[in-house]
């Protein structure tokens, strides 16, 4: 069994020092109607060939963007990855560590999240950031539940452009912490009216920029009425890319920002591992769920880094925690840092040109066909389309035609019938001319 | 003429008519390491026996600092959350949390004196 | 002659900061720039720049390949690390999980274009189920603490149910910090157990505090002793008897996966660390992934999403109507750690029924044998057998001056990342190790050698000081943690700009 090292002779000479007769032996305490004299019953051990044969001919059933021209959005979203962030990530020292409890001999860990914490808080325009949490899903879910901490409040209002799975996350995880939170009804065109709902008992109100439609919004107005009334605005940003372009939160006057990282480093693989990015002001810190790294110098004054902090967290507070996480998502946090070190200013801002030039060009054409019509007057890479019909229905025939086109919004919101003919489409850099020409042939045909 | 109790929390009150100073003690900051960080309450709160009243943390700890009486609390030591270091060097005297209005004197009784508390120490170990 | 001009020791690099190395204009990437366009961004196009460095990617691959040199990891060191199961990552897994057919499935593809990623799903799924002998399981939670919640949130879910409010959730005075605070955040209220003197749960005390207002206890098994807990069965009746639920923190499942099933000790909830019993990387602190397997009872209040496998092949159940059951709600979103679980499979078929079993058999086995090895030397908490992992305490270092800290920072000179510190908490200066089954022979007598060693110096006069000047050799000394945690530097800041 070529990932265990012990021989039989190793076995045998083990248990004659421990002084027993054979493993059995170390497990007596295991209760008598616990013991099994069978294997379970799976399949017994393979060969490495094998293995790679089986999960190869399950990769095989899949259609994806791999071949196939793929506008799908709606929170995760195909973009290049740089041959050398993979390369990185699957170096030992950094796949194969530990959380950096013992700093001396993890400053690579430290120095990555430090850089890391930097990068998001330049991106969100905040103060500090941490070092990542599972995804904006939680992440979002973890910032009312600081917004209650920090204003005392327990009242949260979700937007209806924020992406239903962090609303329902939210809503379903803090059920049982005295929060009361209301997620306001999907808002395609965006004519929902915050300002009006806005109350002196709410801790906080959450928008996402660009919406879960695509909408582009100016949240100034928002905030500035937010901290009259001493609420905190969260923002949530599905697509990091879009900060590349768009105004920052933290210009607009956030005060916790939540990014989904997946764009940067990932991949999409299906919807997970994710990687939330969490930021707010300095004066909010302490309410910061997540790790920290934090400079400081060792015993010879060299600088160096070491998680602080700590005192919020889960294994020290116990029951009085900020939050209950323990790990963060390391290897993400680091595919995401080396893509952003890739692009550096230059190349971000670039790629985020591209990804919106090649949105505009699709929503001019796909906006020409007849039947088709185009929600959007404003949006970064993702917009919203109304069809004839169902939208569901007709990203099946277009997956029959070997295209992936899109996510019907009646996929996230099966009970809401007025969003039956809205469809999302985005596109990326990942998504050339042929992509395009094919997808716009495909609707002509059927609408 | 001011008389200092202490609770089996490791706090200490320094009582001078009816406002007590409340801080940690010595054997306190010695078990919680380096203080890096304070959090008291705001003057004007009210606080009661027992209940939560500030937080001081260390690099390897995070405690409660509890109130030995009910009342108001009518001061809060800034120096300490600028200096939490100070909370080392002198628990019992400078670097005191609060100070709170008694509301009621005979919870007092219950308190120990340093004698008992020192043998209270002592027995924990 | 020690210092260099550089400031360099060979190849261990003093690597700046990315911001402090920025050629600006010079980036890591080349676009081909789209034509003149007009823009569609309402007004809001970024004004000013965002602050981010250009470096070119060859000064970029030389960063994190010297980073990189800074850390330890599984590859590099033995790490015994208790209850983290830091086994050997198998490079096999991580050719799987970048297969184009899986990496670049998009999670809301119509699921008749991605049949074989709910199929892996599935079969994920299977083998946890079948693994553990639970009906059920609920695979989106992103982590082992995570994992808890889900068990809690289902475990309140079906008690409401059954019309009843029970606010208590009693954990053993050793748990993981994570089992309070999970607590917690489901709105419980926690009492602890304490342990009895062969660290076991006091059994007694546990049932003079069940009661009806108890909703369920948290224990771990095997515990964070590292012994397993021979009551469990017992202690599964009187919980059972007191209509509470048992949830089983599956931390150090590693131990008994392949000998013992769960369901078979009572349990009616666990989360299963799959960055822990199967292999997949810890990554410098994640992204792990926490399915947690549910019993009969609870089956019905598992989170969506999940898969269903009909007769018309597979399909997500992603909304709380859509479902049979009363699902507790969405806790995670999209579908989970698939890039994980794609992992996880890959590792429980290349070891099957078999080798799992001999993966917990040796991991008892390497750490019984660094039990026998290091009784004398060091002072074990309990008595023996450990399972996977074997608890020391401080008393061995009793009048030394040299501290458990002290005593790991030495380990590391040695080129051992050091065992788990000061956890639990039920005894003093806590060193407790888990080699786990990837660790030959050799390794493990090395080991033994260097910590023997060090535990005779410890025990010589004046050896104090030479023990708090440690590590010497590594990239850092020790690092100043009361600076950082009262003047936090969170983030790189411009200077210039300041």
């Amino acid at each position: 069994m070529r990932y265990l090292p012990l021989t039989a002779a190793d076995r045998r000479s083990m248990l004659d020092a421990i002084g027993v007769k054979s493993v059995d032996d170390l497990y007596r305490d295991v209760p008598q109607a616990a013991r099994r004299d069978k294997l379970i019953d799976l399949p017994l051990s393979a060969s490495e060939m094998e293995v790679e044969r089986r999960i190869a001919k399950l990769a095989a059933k899949n259609l994806t963007a791999a071949t196939a021209p793929m506008f799908c959005g709606a929170g995760v979203y195909r973009h290049h990855v740089p041959a050398a962030v993979d390369a990185m990530i699957q170096r030992g020292e950094f796949l194969t560590s530990y959380t950096p409890y013992q700093p001396e001999v993890a400053q690579g860990t430290l120095q990555y999240l430090f850089e890391f914490q930097t990068q998001v808080a330049l991106i969100t325009g905040m103060e500090v950031a941490n070092a990542s949490l599972y995804d904006a899903a939680t992440g979002t879910s973890e910032a009312i539940a600081m917004a209650a901490r920090v204003t005392r409040r327990t009242k949260a209002l979700i937007s209806g452009g924020v992406h239903p799975h962090y609303s329902q996350t939210s809503e379903d995880s803090l059920r049982y912490t005295g929060l009361e939170i209301e997620t306001l009804a999907p808002d395609p065109l965006g004519t929902e009216d915050l300002l009006g709902r806005l109350s002196s008992d709410l801790a906080c109100v959450v928008v996402q920029n660009p919406s879960f439609f695509g909408r582009l919004n100016d949240l100034k107005l928002l905030a500035d009425s937010c901290h009259e009334m001493g609420i905190l605005l969260v923002v949530v940003v599905a697509e990091p890319v879009s900060l590349g372009l768009v105004a920052s939160p933290g210009e607009m006057g956030a005060d916790i920002v939540v990014v989904e990282g997946q764009s940067l480093g990932i991949g999409m693989n299906f919807g997970g591992p994710g990687l939330g990015l969490f930021a707010t002001r300095d004066k909010f810190l302490r309410q910061m769920p997540g790790r920290l790294a934090g400079q400081t110098v060792d015993q010879d004054g060299k600088r160096g880094w070491v998680l602080t902090l700590s005192t919020r967290e889960q294994h020290i507070r116990r029951e009085k925690a900020t939050s209950n996480i323990c790990t963060n998502s390391g290897l993400c946090a680091l595919a995401f840092s080396i893509h952003m070190t890739m692009l550096g200013e230059t190349g971000f801002t670039a790629l985020a040109e591209l990804n919106h030039a090649r949105a505009v060009d699709l929503a001019q054409k796909v906006g020409a066909i007849k039947g088709l019509k185009v929600l959007n007057d404003a949006f970064f890479n993702e917009f919203a389309v109304t069809v004839p019909g169902s939208a569901a229905e007709l990203v099946e025939k277009l997956a029959a035609k070997g295209i992936l086109g899109g996510v019907p919004a009646s996929r996230l919101y099966p009970t809401w019938p007025e969003l039956d003919n809205v469809l999302l489409l985005a596109a990326t850099e990942t998504n050339c001319d042929e992509d395009v020409d094919a997808l716009v042939s495909a609707l002509k045909e059927l609408v | 003429m001011s008389k200092t109790y202490f609770t089996s929390e490791h706090e200490w009150i320094k009582v001078e008519g009816d406002v007590g100073t409340v801080g940690i003690t010595d054997h306190a900051q010695g078990a919680l390491g380096d203080v890096v960080f304070v959090e008291l309450p705001a003057v004007g709160r009210s606080v009661s026996k027992g209940g939560d009243a500030a937080v001081v943390e260390s690099v390897k700890a995070a405690s409660d600092v509890y109130s030995p009486v009910s009342g108001e609390v009518v001061g809060a030591n800034d120096a300490i959350v600028d200096q939490p270091a100070l909370v080392n060097e002198s628990p019992e005297d400078g670097a005191w949390f609060f100070k709170v209005k008694l509301s009621n004197a005979s919870e007092l009784d219950g308190l120990m004196d340093r004698a008992a508390y020192d043998a209270f120490v002592a027995g924990q170990s | 002659m020690s210092g260099t001009i550089s400031g360099n020791k060979g190849p261990l690099i003093e690597e700046p900061l990315i911001f402090e190395q920025a050629t600006p204009g010079r980036c890591g990437v080349d676009w081909e720039m789209p034509d003149a366009y007009e823009d569609r961004l309402g007004g809001l196009r970024k004004k000013g720049k965002i602050g981010l460095p250009d470096i070119a990617e060859p000064t970029v691959i030389r960063h994190y390949t010297r980073l990189s040199q800074k850390n330890v990891g599984i590859d590099t060191v033995f790490y015994p690390l208790g209850s983290c199961t830091m086994k050997y990552n198998p490079r096999l897994n991580e050719k799987t999980a970048r297969l184009p057919g899986l990496s670049q499935a998009h999670p809301f593809q119509p699921v008749s274009t991605v049949q074989g990623a709910l199929e892996l799903m599935d079969q994920c799924a299977h083998w946890l189920k079948t693994l553990t002998g639970m009906p059920a399981v609920a695979m989106s939670p992103a982590a082992g603490a995570h994992g808890e919640f889900c068990g809690l949130m289902a475990i309140r879910a079906a008690l409401e149910a059954r019309g009843e409010t029970r606010l208590k959730i009693l954990v053993p005075e050793s748990a993981h910090g994570t089992n309070p605070a999970s607590a917690a955040i489901c709105g419980f209220e926690v009492e602890s157990i304490p342990a009895n003197d062969r660290g076991r749960v006091d059994l007694a005390a546990l049932k003079a505090k069940l009661g009806p207002d108890v909703a369920a206890v948290m224990v771990t098994n095997p515990n964070t002793c590292g012994l397993f807990e021979d009551e469990v069965l017992e202690i599964a009746s009187a919980v059972h008897d007191a209509g509470a639920y048992f949830y089983c923190d599956g931390a150090n499942f590693n131990a008994i996966v392949g000998r013992v099933r769960i369901a078979d000790l009572g349990v009616d909830a666990m989360h299963i660390n799959l960055h822990k019993t199967f292999s997949t990387p810890h990554g410098g602190g994640g992204p792990g992934a926490g399915p947690t397997v549910l019993s009969a009872a609870l089956a019905a209040y598992a989170p969506v999403p999940y898969v269903v496998h009909d007769d018309k092949g597979f399909r997500l159940v992603e909304h709380v109507h859509e479902s049979e059951g009363k699902p507790c709600g969405r806790i995670k979103g999209f579908h989970g750690q698939f890039g994980v679980m794609v992992r996880a499979l890959s590792y429980m078929m290349a070891l099957g029924a078999d080798g799992l079993k001999q993966c917990a058999e040796d991991a008892v086995l390497n750490a019984n044998y660094l039990l026998a090895q290091l009784k004398d030397e060091l002072t074990p908490s309990f008595e023996g057998p450990c399972m996977h992992e074997a608890l020391f305490d401080d008393r061995f270092l009793k009048d030394t001056g040299v501290t458990t800290l002290d005593f790991a920072k030495a380990l590391i000179d040695e080129g051992f990342h050091p065992m788990t510190m000061y956890f639990p908490l039920v005894v003093h200066g806590a060193l407790l190790m888990e080699p786990t089954e990837t660790e030959s022979k050799a390794t493990l007598d090395k080991f033994v050698a260097s910590v023997k060693g060090l535990a005779r110096q410890a025990k010589q006069a004046n050896s104090a000081d030479a023990f708090k000047s440690a590590p010497i050799h590594a990239p850092r000394r020790r690092l100043d943690e009361t600076a950082a945690a009262r003047t936090p530097v969170l983030r790189w800041k411009d200077q210039a700009a300041e």
